[in-house]
């Protein structure tokens, strides 16, 4: 985290900076269009959680955001500089300032999980092997595995731990900004619980901002502080859980009202 | 590299008042800049109930906190708080943080080095050969046994797979092998051409490309090109349907993968191997022809005369008789080495690249195999 954006968490939200701003994203795939015209703003520091019916196109947001699919078009920044016209030093500089962590973990598996937390660490950085085996078993702690995993490969590891795995990874280089894609699906509720506390402890303690996608409602309640629903290809609703709640829009209504959506509101 | 411009990082031990240590850190400590002082700091040992003094810090991260938590710990400090001077918004939160997390120094992992590590590893080689070898034998003996129980009920077979089979690696690998057996009877021709010159017997030019082409260029080149590019691709298939647990599914759902995945391209194989051989025979002699005509003035007619006139059919069956073995082997050793695939990608590699080389390794054997047994009944 970063000692001025640490003393911004104090200053009204208004005048926070956006990690992120989304213009006029447009995607398409054949006859299918994903987004049409969306926009949307990520306050720096904040925890924002994106849902949406399946096939939405969440995860295909995330996915222009950090550059892995071209938009038909879009005006997308990341730190305030538009990601499309960035020189290739400052597109290299602005991914070494976030971590990705991807729906099914995509830890290298030939590589241990301290050699997986050490990757971004050796292409970036130019610090001893000594002193980068101790910041990923750190990290690898941080992240609420034993320090014994740091030693195994992903392949010997539950999904539960690869996921923590996988955050460590994506942690290695302290990034500023964090993508968690659907981070506690496929993990059982108490995991899933434990899941969310961290990410919630580590987004306080360093002053993340985190983008995250999810289907989990509990989640969305323990982790985040404003929450985006896209349908439609655009965003339907945006803001803290009790305005977005209040949208009468069926869909919105039926998530927050259905079964489990009474359930996780207690 | 940093993202950002940083302040220098630096730090400084003093002795206060009361007798305790002041470890005063200043400048950024991100995992960015702390490469500098990593070593330095090392050789910091701390007295106990050390105060860590952030008046001088600027950004500090998981990283730096780390290296001020290992420093503050030198001196045997177990305590769950620090006490801190001056302030930080998040110095103070971060080390805890980090501090609970408690990773203890890093253990120096035993690898064992020189020669006891080469035998070791000399040992395991034989080891895995011999299981290797065994576990090929096993996989032929199952796969044998469950061809035949579906031979005998013909209308189990699924005859959709095989066909696709048979296009991609037979009538797919039509024109590579055409190519590459045409250019072998060629040399083969020009070799002859120049060699019997010598005893004034050119003529038997014919005999050299024609029974050299039959009996063995045919069928192992055939078996070659098969091996290398049928095998690679049967392995990485299975092997990448068993990285992603398909294989799995097929078993829970009471598909035999020996019964759906190897049969199938066994049987493809098993038609495709001696047909391909045809044509490499018949292209490998229409090279042999071709060189021929242009280094001896063997007219092609001449050349099918004497072909037909001294070379008995007897030759053509010794060739394509070896198809159906080579067939076998192909088709086992890479669906065998799909199914060994583990969960990582190194394995995967791995297996594709063993299979390739087991295949043409066990071609080139069975050929010479044969050799031996035509020689001794006199064929």
């Amino acid at each position: 985290m970063s000692f001025d954006a640490a003393l911004d968490q104090d200053a009204e939200p208004a005048a926070r900076e956006f990690a992120i701003r989304v213009r006029r994203l447009t995607n398409r795939f054949g006859p299918k269009t994903v987004h049409e015209d969306l926009d949307i703003d990520i306050r720096a520091g904040e925890t924002i959680g994106v849902i949406g019916p399946s096939g939405c196109g969440k995860s295909v947001l995330l996915q222009s955001i950090v550059g892995l699919i071209q938009p038909v078009s879009a005006e997308i920044e990341v730190f305030g500089q538009r990601i499309d016209r960035m020189s290739r030093a400052e597109r290299d500089a602005t991914r070494r300032r976030w971590g990705v962590m991807f729906q099914d973990g995509a830890l290298f598996s030939n590589l241990s999980i301290r050699e997986n937390v050490m990757a971004p660490m050796r292409e970036h950085l130019n610090l001893s092997v000594r002193l980068m085996r101790e910041l990923a078993e750190m990290k690898v702690q941080l992240a609420g595995l034993e320090v014994e995993a740091a030693f195994k490969r992903p392949a010997e590891l539950s999904g539960g731990m690869r996921k923590r795995a996988a955050l460590a990874r994506a942690m290695a280089l302290d990034p500023e900004l964090l993508f968690l894609d659907e981070p506690t699906a496929g993990l059982d509720p108490i995991s899933a619980a434990r899941f969310d506390e961290l990410i919630r402890s580590l987004s306080e303690t360093l002053g993340l901002t985190v983008f995250l996608v999810t289907h989990d409602l509990d989640t969305l309640i323990a982790t985040c502080d404003r929450i985006a629903v896209l349908n439609g290809g655009k965003v339907l609703a945006i803001g803290e859980l009790a305005e977005v709640r209040a949208n009468p829009h069926p869909w919105i209504q039926e998530y927050f009202s259905g079964p489990r959506g009474r359930a996780a509101m207690g | 590299m940093a993202p950002e411009p940083t302040s220098p990082t630096s730090f400084d031990v003093a002795r206060s008042d009361d007798g305790r240590d002041v470890f005063s850190v200043s400048g950024d400590w991100t995992i960015w800049t702390i490469g500098t002082i990593d070593s330095r700091l090392r050789s910091v040992t701390l007295g106990e109930g050390a105060v860590l003094d952030v008046r001088g810090l600027r950004r500090i991260d998981t990283s730096g906190a780390y290296l001020i938590d290992r420093t503050m710990r030198s001196g045997g400090d177990v305590r769950p708080d620090i006490t801190v001077l001056g302030a930080h918004p998040s110095a103070e939160r971060l080390v805890e943080e980090v501090r609970r997390a408690n990773p203890p120094a890093a253990p120096e992992s035993a690898v064992r080095t020189g020669w006891v590590a080469l035998l070791e590893r000399a040992g395991r080689g034989a080891v895995d050969v011999w299981s290797e070898f065994i576990g090929i034998l096993a996989f032929i003996g199952e796969a044998v046994a469950v061809l035949f129980g579906r031979l005998t009920n013909p209308r189990r077979l699924r005859w959709t797979s095989i066909v696709s089979h048979i296009e991609e690696i037979g009538l797919d690998a039509l024109p590579i092998v055409c190519f590459l057996s045409f250019f072998i009877g060629l040399v083969v021709a020009f070799i002859g051409a120049n060699l019997l010159a010598m005893f004034n017997a050119s003529v038997f030019t014919v005999e050299l490309v024609g029974i050299g082409m039959l009996r063995e260029f045919g069928a192992v080149i055939t078996g070659i090109i098969l091996a290398g590019r049928t095998d690679s691709a049967f392995t990485a298939q299975i092997g990448a349907m068993k990285m992603r647990q398909e294989i799995d599914a097929m078993r829970v759902m009471g598909l035999e993968p020996m019964d759906a995945l190897v049969a199938p391209r066994l049987i493809a194989l098993l038609i495709v191997t001696p047909l391909l051989t045809f044509a490499a025979m018949m292209s490998g002699v229409g090279g042999g022809m071709i060189a021929a005509w242009a280094a001896m003035d063997i007219s092609p007619r001449m050349f099918v005369e004497r072909f037909q006139e001294t070379i008995p059919a007897q030759h053509f069956w010794t060739g394509i008789v070896k198809t159906p073995v080579f067939a076998l082997v192909i088709a086992i050793v890479g669906c065998r080495n799909g199914l060994l695939v583990d969960s990582d990608v190194t394995s995967l590699g791995r297996r594709t690249t063993s299979s390739v080389v087991q295949a043409i390794f066990m071609v080139i054997t069975i050929d010479a195999l044969f050799a031996v047994l035509y020689y001794l009944i006199d064929v």
